[in-house]
C-alpha cells in the first residue's frame, strides 16, 4: 500500500484546517474574557466619571431617583452576611471535614457524603425559597423591634448551607492529603487520637483548609437569587435593633449582588451604568479575595516549611 | 467529648439535607400530577397553572446553550492539551497562556455579572431582546470554561502511549486525536457536559437578566421566557402560590438528582474501566 | 560493507534545549538484517532509535544536526506522516488501543485508505499471521486488544505495524516488559520478520543481542553525558573480538 498523493494531500490538508480550527476555539475563551471586561467597563464608565468612585464607595444612601449612588450599604450588608455565612458555615464543615475523614466508618460516610453532595446540587433559588417559607417565620419570632424575618441572619443561614459542601469538600481532600507519617508519628509519641487531629493533623492542613474557606467565601460574595430571596434587600446599612449588638444580625439589608439583579431590568442612563459599577467593585472584591488567598496560602506554606 | 461534638456535625450535615430536601418534596409532592406537567402557568398574580412552559424553556436553554458551549470548549481543550507544546511561534504561545489565564479567571466569576454582560452586549447591544438566544450565548460563556477543564482533564487522562502508537503508525495527529484520544476520553467529556447541563438547569440569577419572564412557551430562538428555576423564583416572589412553588422545586431537584447520579455512574464506570 | 543499506545516520548529533544527548553518531541499518543498539542504560540508545522515524519531533525543545536517511533520501525533508508509515516502531510497554483485535490491525490500514471490510479482513489476517499471532486469536478477532496476555499484546502491536507494509521496523526493547516464554517467542518471531523487513532493535540485554542480531551498535556516554557510538560492526566480531577496550569492558560484564 503506497500513500496516493491525492489521499495525503486530504489528511494533510485535515490536519492544518483542524489544527487552526482548535486555536479558534481556545482563543473563545481570551475572547470571552475580554468581552466581559470590555463591555462591563464600557457600562460602568459612565457611572465613575459622574458620581466618582470614591462618591459610590463611601456613599451611605442609595437613591437612584435623588442621584444619589452610594454603595456603601451594599459592601456592608455583602460583607456581613458573608461574615456570618462563614462564621456559621466553617465550624460546621470543618468538623464535617475532620469527621469523614479520620472517623467515620465507610457506611456512615456512604451516607454523609452523598448528602453532602445532595446539598451541593440544589439550586440556590429553591435554597431562596427554602429560606422564605421556613426560616424567615422563624426568625421572625426572635423579639425585638423592626425584626420581620427576613435580614442577615436568615440569610448568613441560608448561605453557610449553600457553602458547607464545597468547604467541607476541599478541607476533607485537604485533610486527608497530610501524609500519613504524621499521624503514626503522633501517636507512636502517645498521643490520643483528638491530640494528633487537633494538633498535628488540622495544623499540617491548613493551606488546603484556607483555600476552602476562601473558595467558600468567593461563592458566598457571588451568590445573588437566595439572597434577594431572604436579606430584604432594603437599602440601609445594617444596624443592631436594640441594645444588644448581635442584633444587627436581625437587620435587612441587601447585597452587592442583589443590588445588580434587583434593579438592573428597570434601571436607565446613569442608574444602569451605577449598577454595572456596582458589578466591577464585586468582580473586584472577588479578585482580591481570591489572590490574598493564593498569597495566604504561600506564606502559609512557606512557614509551615513543608 | 470532642468526638461527640464531631460526630454531631457529621449528623447534622446528614439532617440539614434530610431537612431542606424533605420539606420541599412533602410540601411539592402534593401539587405534581399530570396537569402539572402538561399546562402553562396562567400568569398574573395568582400562580395558577402548571410548568408545562417551562419545562419547554429548560429544555431548549440545555440544548442551545450546549451547542453553543460543547464544541468551542472542546475544541479548545483539545487544543490546550494536544497541540499547544509543539507549538513553534510565539504569538501562538503567548495566546495559549493567555487562554489558559482566561479559563482561571472566569471559574471565579459569580453568575450575574455574566448575566449583566449577557444583558450588556446580547439583550442591548445586539438586540437580541430578552429571548433564548441571548441567555444561551451568555450561558455558554459560563460554562465553556468549565467544559474546557473537564475535557482537558479527560483528554489528559488518556494515557500517552496510546498517542505514540498511532503517530508511529502514521497517523497525523488530528487522526489521533479524532480515532484513539476522543473515543478513550469519551466519558469523562460526557460527565462535564452533563456537569454543565445541570448548571443550566440550576441557574437563576443569569437568566434571570437575559432570558425575561415570559410564562408562554417559546416558539422560536428569539422568544423569551423563563426556565424552571426562575419560574421558581417568580412564584415566590410575585405570587403567594407558594405551593406551586414548592411543586416547581421538587421537580426541579428530582432532575439534578437524576443528573448527579447519571453522572456518578459514568464516572465509577470509568475508574472500573482504568483497573 | 556489501550489504545494501536501508537507513543511514551521518554525523548525527541531538540537543535538548542546550544539552548534547547524541554526539555525532554514524551507522548504517542493513537491509533485512537486525541491527542491535546495546549499551549501558542512559547511554541514548532509544533516544538515537526513535530518530529514525522521527518521534523524538513530538519533544518540545529538541533540535538535532547532521542526517538520517531512508535509501538514500533524507528523511528531514521527507512527510513525517509517510515516514512513519515506511518506518514502524514497536514500543517497550506493549501499548494496543483500546479497541477490538482486528480494528488495532486495521487501524493503520484504514488511515491509508482501505475502506473495505473484505479488503481489511485479509491485512488483518496476513499480519496476525506475520507475527505468529493468528492461531490464537483468529476466533476472537473482537475481542479487545488490551484482554490478551503481555506477550498476545506486544505481537499484537507488532501486527499492527507489519499491517501498513513498512520497510523497516524499529523495536525499542520489546521483549523488556515480556516473561522468559514470551521473550523466546518475540525472538523467534525477528528471525522470521528480517526475511522482509529491516529490523533495529534496542535492547539492554545483552544476550538476546548475541543470540539474534546480525549486527551490533555499542553505545557510552562520554564524560559530558552525550551518547556516543563506541564500535559497530558485526554481532559475531563485537562480541568475540571487540576492537575498542570498552566494547570488550561492557560486554565481559564489567560495568553497565
Amino acid at each position: 500500500m503506497t500513500s496516493g498523493s491525492r489521499h495525503y494531500g486530504a489528511r494533510t490538508g485535515m490536519e492544518n484546517t483542524m489544527k487552526t480550527v482548535l486555536l479558534i476555539s481556545a482563543l473563545a475563551s481570551v475572547l470571552i474574557v475580554l468581552l466581559i471586561f470590555v463591555f462591563t467597563m464600557k457600562e460602568a464608565m459612565p457611572a465613575f466619571r459622574e458620581i466618582g468612585i470614591r462618591e459610590m464607595l463611601s456613599g451611605r444612601v442609595w437613591r437612584p431617583g435623588n442621584d444619589q449612588f452610594g454603595i456603601l450599604a451594599m459592601i456592608a450588608g455583602s460583607g456581613l452576611v458573608t461574615l456570618g455565612a462563614v462564621a456559621l458555615g466553617v465550624p460546621l464543615a470543618l468538623g464535617t471535614a475532620i469527621f469523614l475523614s479520620e472517623i467515620a466508618p465507610r457506611w456512615i460516610s456512604g451516607i454523609v457524603r452523598p448528602s453532602l453532595e445532595l446539598l451541593a446540587g440544589i439550586p440556590s433559588v429553591v435554597y431562596g425559597l427554602f429560606g422564605m417559607v421556613v426560616l424567615v417565620p422563624l426568625v421572625r419570632a426572635i423579639p425585638a423591634p423592626g425584626n420581620v424575618g427576613f435580614g442577615l441572619l436568615s440569610a448568613s443561614i441560608v448561605l453557610a448551607v449553600m457553602v458547607l459542601p464545597t468547604i467541607a469538600n476541599v478541607s476533607e481532600f485537604a485533610i486527608r492529603s497530610v501524609p500519613k507519617g504524621f499521624r503514626e508519628g503522633s501517636m507512636a509519641l502517645g498521643a490520643t487520637k483528638w491530640e494528633t487531629i487537633a494538633r498535628v493533623i488540622v495544623p499540617a492542613a491548613r493551606p488546603g483548609i484556607i483555600s476552602a474557606v476562601v473558595l467558600g467565601l468567593g461563592r458566598a460574595l457571588g451568590e445573588t437569587i437566595a439572597m434577594i430571596m431572604v436579606i430584604g434587600n432594603s437599602v440601609v446599612i445594617p444596624a443592631a435593633l436594640n441594645g444588644n449588638p448581635l442584633t444587627i444580625f436581625l437587620s435587612r439589608a441587601r447585597t452587592l449582588t442583589g443590588n445588580i439583579a434587583v434593579e438592573i431590568s428597570y434601571a436607565t442612563g446613569v442608574h444602569e451604568s451605577a449598577l454595572f459599577a456596582t458589578g466591577v467593585v464585586l468582580f473586584i472584591l472577588i479578585m482580591l479575595v481570591n489572590t490574598s488567598a493564593r498569597y495566604l496560602l504561600q506564606s502559609s506554606i512557606s512557614r509551615g516549611g513543608k | 467529648m470532642a468526638f461527640s461534638l464531631l460526630w454531631l456535625t457529621g449528623a447534622l450535615s446528614v439532617l440539614i439535607m434530610l431537612f431542606v430536601v424533605g420539606y420541599i418534596m412533602i410540601q411539592g409532592l402534593p401539587g405534581i400530577n399530570v396537569e402539572f406537567f402538561t399546562t402553562s402557568p396562567r400568569g398574573g398574580l395568582s400562580g395558577d397553572g402548571g410548568i408545562f412552559s417551562t419545562i419547554v424553556t429548560t429544555f431548549y436553554m440545555v440544548v442551545v446553550t450546549l451547542a453553543v458551549a460543547t464544541p468551542l470548549g472542546v475544541g479548545a481543550a483539545i487544543y490546550l492539551t494536544e497541540y499547544s507544546e509543539n507549538a513553534e511561534s510565539i504569538i501562538v504561545r503567548k495566546l495559549v497562556s493567555a487562554a489558559r489565564f482566561g479559563v482561571e479567571t472566569l471559574a471565579g466569576v459569580p453568575s450575574i455579572i455574566f448575566g449583566l454582560f449577557g444583558y450588556a452586549l446580547f439583550v442591548s447591544a445586539l438586540n437580541l431582546g430578552f429571548s433564548i438566544a441571548s441567555a444561551s450565548l451568555a450561558g455558554a460563556c459560563l460554562i465553556i470554561p468549565v467544559i474546557i477543564r473537564t475535557t482537558e482533564e479527560a483528554l489528559k487522562s488518556v494515557p500517552v502511549s496510546y498517542r505514540e502508537g498511532s503517530l508511529s503508525l502514521g497517523a497525523t495527529r488530528w487522526e489521533t486525536v479524532w480515532k484513539v484520544v476522543l473515543p478513550s476520553a469519551f466519558p469523562g467529556i460526557s460527565t462535564g457536559i452533563l456537569l454543565s447541563a445541570g448548571r443550566i438547569v440550576s441557574e437563576t440569577a443569569i437568566f434571570f437578566v437575559t432570558l425575561g419572564g415570559s410564562y408562554r412557551v417559546p416558539h422560536s430562538l428569539l422568544s423569551g421566557g423563563r426556565t424552571m428555576a426562575l419560574h421558581v423564583y417568580y412564584l415566590a416572589m410575585e405570587t403567594r402560590a407558594f405551593d406551586k412553588a414548592m411543586s416547581t422545586a421538587a421537580v426541579l431537584v428530582a432532575l439534578i438528582v437524576l443528573m448527579n447520579l447519571s453522572i456518578n455512574i459514568i464516572t465509577s464506570r470509568i475508574s472500573a474501566r482504568s483497573r | 560493507m556489501t550489504q545494501d543499506i536501508r537507513m543511514r545516520a551521518e554525523g548525527y548529533s541531538l540537543f535538548y534545549g542546550d544539552f548534547k544527548a547524541l554526539n555525532n553518531i554514524s551507522l548504517d541499518i542493513p537491509l533485512n538484517r537486525i541491527t542491535a543498539f546495546i549499551g549501558p542504560s542512559g547511554c541514548g540508545k532509544s533516544t538515537f532509535l526513535r530518530s529514525f522515524n522521527r518521534m523524538n519531533d513530538l519533544i518540545p525543545g529538541v533540535t538535532t544536526e547532521g542526517k538520517v536517511f531512508l535509501d538514500g533520501r533524507d528523511i528531514s525533508k521527507e512527510d513525517v506522516v509517510d515516514l512513519r508509515r515506511k518506518v514502524g516502531m514497536v514500543f517497550q510497554r506493549p501499548n494496543p488501543f483500546p479497541k477490538s483485535i482486528f480494528d488495532n490491525v486495521a487501524y493503520g490500514p484504514r488511515l491509508h485508505g482501505v475502506k473495505n471490510r473484505s479488503d481489511l479482513a485479509v491485512i488483518v489476517e496476513k499480519s496476525l499471521k506475520a507475527a505468529a499471532l493468528w492461531e490464537e486469536v483468529r476466533d476472537d478477532l473482537h475481542k479487545s486488544g488490551l484482554a490478551i496476555s503481555g506477550g498476545q499484546q506486544q505481537r499484537l502491536c507488532i501486527a499492527r505495524a507489519i499491517a501498513v507494509e513498512p520497510e523497516v521496523i524499529l523495536m525499542d526493547e520489546p521483549a523488556s516488559a515480556l516473561d522468559p516464554v514470551a521473550t523466546l517467542k518475540i525472538e523467534e518471531l525477528m528471525n522470521q520478520l528480517k526475511k522482509n523487513y529491516t529490523i533495529a532493535i534496542v535492547t539492554h540485554n545483552m544476550q538476546q543481542a548475541a543470540r539474534v542480531s546480525d549486527y551490533t551498535a555499542f553505545l557510552l556516554t562520554d564524560e559530558n553525558r552525550a551518547g556516543n557510538l563506541i564500535e559497530f560492526g558485526p554481532t559475531r566480531q563485537i562480541f568475540t573480538t571487540p576492537s575498542d577496550e570498552r566494547t570488550e569492558d561492557y560486554i565481559s560484564g564489567r560495568f553497565g
